[in-house]
């Protein structure tokens, strides 16, 4: 990384870190003030994205494993922290506490059978055990999940300091430490001797077998780290969103994991912030273009396409994987002096 | 008795339609090893592309209404398919990658799309009366539907069999799936027997979707997700690339979910359709048909 860019790395980090105290409008780009709830929460939502992206993009980025379960772990840490506070009444610590033990387990036993499997069959296998795990939630088990409807925490369940609206800056915080935490964890890891032999197992598998080395180990280790991280950022969702909704748990939502990566560029860890980043804000605006009266007075043959985000996401995707493979990332690497 | 063999019925029905939408991704990864995610789109364009035939026809009998349905959906099914492996899966022949991503971008975009043309409530889908009432057998009421389906994924059972074991192309595709390379190297073209095998995969998953909507009676935008994971199952579980298998798979799925569903709770059944491919992989990696993976 050359000097410049770190210098407005470091300047970018601070502006963040003080965003609550700015009070200017940017128009077009958000609704509100910059420091307003609303302009916060979106902010702390695309961070989540964000490191949520960072933690795919270590066992699909670097260790090459397609898997298509993640949604699995995020929802283990928006469900078991909401379970644990709102039908439990257990203190913040303690179901904090709960969800650490439970999104170390899970990951540990699902990956060592779904990693029997390689390539595509481990894509299919980590599918169906999320779409157990979104089955389960559904079915609102002992009344503990809320199936379909969810699961809001009550105002009294959770620290004062982190409810309500005029405290939305310190969930803002939080998101703001998250991503940053994530980052520099995913960051050390990749680069540690373990993430250098991750890679290659990515580029040859059969090789570092040979050379010694015990490929499924360390697909296991890569594997539970990233979902331990993304059980996190299934916690902090949970305090900016005040619930859990079972739509985190379903296959669209890893398929827009996948897309938020691919956005992004694969195995490049600031290319996955930038695509959670992305997506989640195009996500949020392009409902607001859909209700656009501009939009909404267009022939049907228009406007139906237009009111549907999936559906330009989904295009945009298409139109990514087919001519820019390395995602918005890897275009702003041939312009910029950065490494990967 | 008379509860077993409904379930028993019911529960083949549905491994009926599992068998439908499993038999073309099993083939289309044994030969191109894609994982199709577009073919739960496949499913429900056709699916309402049969019900929109149906709604034009309003004033002719039932029966003529269904089978314009039913053959509106094999061909756009297929139709979809075709222009999907020659407009989006054959730019990326190196990349395996790629091709997945690009099958779920078409998957996200193409049911979105449809519910924002159709609406995200399923609607109803009008088939003639004979196929609502019930036929008894051992005792029970069996709905018609239930056998239709059967019927008719029994005999594309056949039909593929027949194609993959007495034809040139099938032999073209049986030698691809064992060896890819190998049949290339003699001279054949492979890329045309992916173009057919995508193509037929996307007919009975169009066939599988206007059955689906028959057998529910209603065509709903978000099934064929929820479906095509049930098939992912299927594929795995009965060995991938094998047809055969597939077929056993998808019957002891489809019972086995109906019999858990009825006798435990709703979703018990789902939820064990997941322990046991679970444990098929710890005994059996490679499937019911399959040696290794």
């Amino acid at each position: 990384m050359t000097r410049s860019v770190r210098i407005g790395v470091a300047v970018l980090l601070v502006v963040l870190a003080v965003l609550p105290f700015v009070g200017i409008t940017i128009p077009g780009l958000f609704d509100g003030a910059l420091n307003a709830p609303g302009t916060l929460n979106l902010l702390g939502m695309c961070f989540v994205f964000g490191a949520l992206a960072v933690t795919y993009d270590i066992v699909f980025g670097y260790v090459g494993l397609l898997s298509f379960g993640h949604a699995l772990y995020f929802a283990t840490g928006v469900y078991v922290t909401a379970i644990a506070l709102a039908r439990w009444h257990w203190s913040l610590p303690a179901a904090l506490a709960l969800t650490v033990v439970v999104s170390l387990v899970l990951p540990l036993v699902l990956g060592a059978i779904c990693l029997r499997m390689r390539d595509i069959p481990f894509a299919m296998v980590t599918l169906a055990f999320a779409q157990a795990g979104s089955i389960l939630v559904m079915q609102n088990p002992f009344g503990l999940t809320g199936g379909e409807e969810g699961l809001a925490l009550g105002g009294d369940v959770l620290p004062s300091f982190l409810v309500g609206v005029v405290n939305t800056r310190n969930v803002y915080w939080v998101a703001f430490a998250l991503i940053v935490v994530v980052y520099v964890v995913a960051w050390r890891a990749v680069n540690s001797p373990p993430g250098r032999v991750w890679q290659a197992i990515r580029e040859n598998e059969r090789r570092v077998g040979v050379l010694g080395l015990n490929p499924y180990l360390y697909k296991l280790g890569a594997f539970v780290l990233s979902a331990f991280l993304a059980s996190i950022c299934g916690v902090v969702y949970l305090l900016l969103q005040g619930g859990a909704n079972p739509q985190v748990t379903t296959a669209d939502f890893t398929l827009a994991l996948l897309v938020m990566v691919v956005l992004g560029g694969v195995g490049t860890l600031w290319g996955a912030v930038l695509g959670g980043l992305a997506y989640e804000y195009l996500d949020f605006r392009l409902v607001a273009l859909s209700n656009a009266p501009a939009v909404q007075s267009l022939p049907a043959l228009l406007r139906v396409p237009l009111s549907e985000p999936l559906f330009l996401l989904g295009v945009l995707f298409i139109v990514l994987v087919l001519f820019v493979p390395g995602g918005l990332g890897g275009a702003l690497r041939r312009r910029l002096p950065l490494r990967a | 008795m008379t509860t077993i063999a409904l379930l028993l019925i019911t529960g083949l029905g549905l491994g009926a339609l599992y068998f439908l939408i499993a038999a073309g991704l099993s083939l289309i990864w044994g030969l191109m090893r894609v994982l199709n995610f577009a073919h739960g789109a496949f499913f429900t364009v056709a699916a309402y592309a049969g019900w929109s035939a149906s709604r034009l026809l309003t004033s002719s009998p039932a029966e003529l209404r269904w089978a314009v349905a039913v053959v509106v959906a094999i061909v756009v099914g297929g139709a979809f398919a075709a222009l999907t492996e020659v407009l989006l899966i054959r730019p990326l022949y190196s990349r395996h990658v790629g091709q997945v991503l690009v099958t779920v971008g078409l998957a996200l975009a193409t049911i979105s799309l449809v519910q924002g043309g159709f609406g995200s409530d399923p609607q109803p889908f009008a088939v003639p009366d004979w196929m609502t009432n019930t036929s008894s057998i051992a005792g029970a009421g069996i709905p018609n539907t239930r056998l239709l389906v059967i019927v008719f994924a029994a005999v594309v059972l056949a039909v593929l069999l027949f194609f993959l074991q007495r034809t040139r192309f099938g032999l073209i595709v049986r030698a691809g799936v064992e060896n890819r390379d190998m049949v290339q190297a003699l001279g054949i073209d492979v890329q045309r027997a992916f173009t057919l095998v995508f193509t037929i995969g996307g007919m009975a998953a169009g066939l599988s979707g206007i059955l689906a909507a028959t057998y529910y009676g209603t065509v709903d935008p978000v099934r064929g997700t929820s479906m095509l994971i049930f098939a992912f199952i299927v594929v795995i579980i009965g060995g991938l690339g094998s047809v055969t298998g597939s077929a056993v798979a998808a019957v002891v799925v489809g019972v086995l979910q109906q019999f858990l569903n009825f006798y435990a709770a709703a979703g018990v059944g789902d939820f064990s359709v997941v322990l046991l491919l679970a444990v098929v992989l710890l005994v059996r990696p490679g499937g019911f048909s399959g040696s290794s993976t």
